[in-house]
């Protein structure tokens, strides 16, 4: 018989029992080491992916930032250079302000270092002219320039114009104060006596005197009387002289009109000013 | 020449016998228990593993898919049964390469024996997945007229089960020894290798066979095909 049922049922113990080591010791440990590599591989992708993901959002928090630091940026170089040209514009404004000081200070300094100037040159003229007028004429006439300038005054006084003279004569009718003589050297008392005399006859005077002596006058005479002045001195020609010295120290022409005047005053200058800035100049 | 390692036996005690189908058996049983527990012993879960694991991790895989696709929903509940088949069987034929082997397979018992185990494991899946009432009304399906004939096929099917595996598997054996005493050199030689591969369409065959009678068994009655669909 082919069938041996012993051995059947042997087989099928064995079968059994095959089935069971097979399981126990092949199928169930590969199995679980495959699902045990799968679910570490999926955890890996799931981290793998988590990473991407977390990778993108740092990416894209990365990018606002940067976009953001840029906009900061040129926002700030934007209100740099605004600022900058501000501030360049107020340091212009202010080197131009003290520029411009600076200038006006230097323009005025030079200002009154000519007024100085004009004022020493025309006090050391003034000294210089009337001593070489004084020696000159004391060496070649062998005249006293003063008793001549008073002599002068005095002829003056007398050769007046109608207008003028009955002008001071009105001013001299009623007298606030006394005449006052001013003359740059002391004046001798024969001298005072001849100009208090002169006054006296010429405009009817018969009030008080009085004498100033000052170095202001430049070799002159001068009467005062109620804001109204009678002068006789080089005044004129200090004045050409002096422009002239100004015209050469600025590098400019001669003015022709001031050498003009002075030539047709004749050298002297008797005037008769009034208080107020209306009156006229009134020329000997 | 013996036709069955059954009657090649080696000590007996009454009817207690133990002879070469059940000795061969026990070896090949020890090669699949002990290869597996050797190489099992270290498993990696990691990415790296050795090739012994590697070729381990083939064979479950290859076989868990194939009784996938075979229509089994839960193919991992079903592996140790229909992979043990396979791999008994695939071994039994490949080890006819060492001079004095016997193929438990060669006998009729061994087979039969095999084959009461599917058609003791078809039902019991089945009932255990459909419950018995709904096993059994298979059987009436389509009609009730069907019964005696799907009894029929699912007896049947068994004994063909049995007798396909033991027929080529002794067929083989026979055809060698056959071959031996007339023409010894070469063409037994050519011939053991034609076994080889008949073997392992056999097991493959088994195998199959037994995993569509358990998916028809543990599916739905009205979409399966019969029991004796796949003869």
């Amino acid at each position: 018989m082919l069938i041996d049922w012993f051995t059947v049922t042997a087989q099928i113990v064995n079968f059994l029992i095959l089935v069971w080591l097979l399981r126990r010791f092949l199928y169930r440990p590969v199995l679980d080491a495959i699902d045990a590599r799968e679910q570490r591989v999926a955890a890996a992708m799931t981290e793998a992916e988590a990473n991407k993901e977390a990778a993108e959002r740092e990416r894209d928090v990365f990018h606002q930032r940067n976009e953001e630091f840029v906009r900061q940026r040129a926002a700030l170089l934007r209100e740099a250079i605004r600022e900058v040209k501000a501030e360049r514009e107020n340091l212009y404004a202010a080197a131009r302000r003290e520029a411009e000081d600076f200038r006006t200070r230097q323009q005025e300094a030079m200002i009154d270092d000519c007024n100085t100037l004009k004022e020493e040159i025309l006090r050391r003229t003034r000294e210089e002219v009337f001593a070489i007028a004084r020696k000159a004429l004391a060496d070649l006439a062998g005249a006293n320039l003063e008793q001549a300038m008073v002599d002068t005054f005095l002829r003056r006084c007398r050769t007046m114009e109608a207008g003028e003279r009955s002008e001071l004569q009105a001013v001299l009718k009623s007298p606030v104060g006394p005449v006052c003589i001013r003359s740059t050297f002391p004046l001798p008392d024969h001298q005072r006596q001849a100009i208090e005399r002169e006054i006296g006859e010429n405009f009817n005077y018969g009030g008080r005197f009085c004498y100033e002596c000052g170095p202001d006058l430049v070799s002159g005479i001068a009467v005062s009387m109620d804001g109204h002045q009678v002068a006789w001195n080089i005044t004129d020609y200090l004045l050409a002289l002096e422009q002239g010295i100004i015209d050469l120290l600025l590098d400019h022409p001669p003015a022709d009109g001031r050498e003009a005047t002075a030539a047709a005053t004749g050298g002297g200058t008797v005037m008769a000013t009034p208080p107020s800035s209306q009156g006229a100049d009134r020329h000997g | 020449m013996q036709l069955s390692p059954d009657n090649q036996i080696f000590w007996q005690y009454g009817f207690v016998k133990l002879n070469a189908t059940i000795v061969f058996t026990w070896l090949l049983m020890a090669i699949l228990a002990g290869g597996a527990r050797l190489i099992t012993a270290r498993l990696s879960t990691g990415l790296r593993r050795s090739r012994w694991q590697n070729v381990l991790e083939i064979i479950v895989l290859a076989m868990e898919k194939q009784i996938a696709e075979i229509g089994i929903v839960e193919p991992r509940r079903f592996v140790g049964f229909i992979g043990t088949l396979f791999l008994f069987v695939a071994l039994a034929s490949l080890a006819t390469i060492v001079p004095g082997y016997r193929p438990p397979t060669g006998s009729l018992s061994t087979t039969a024996a095999l084959a009461l185990c599917v058609f003791v494991a078809a039902p019991a899946y089945g009932i255990r997945d459909n419950g018995l009432f709904g096993y059994l009304r298979g059987y009436t399906e389509p009609t009730v007229l069907m019964l005696p004939f799907n009894i029929i096929g699912e007896i049947s099917r068994t004994l063909a089960l049995a007798v396909r595996l033991f027929g080529n598997m002794m067929s083989g054996e026979m055809i060698v020894a056959i071959l031996l005493t007339v023409t010894p050199y070469l063409f037994p030689i050519v011939m053991t290798l034609f076994g080889l591969l008949t073997g392992m369409v056999q097991a493959y065959i088994f195998s199959v066979l037994a995993t569509v009678y358990i998916a028809a068994a543990t599916s739905d009655r009205g979409s399966r095909p019969g029991p004796g669909a796949h003869q």
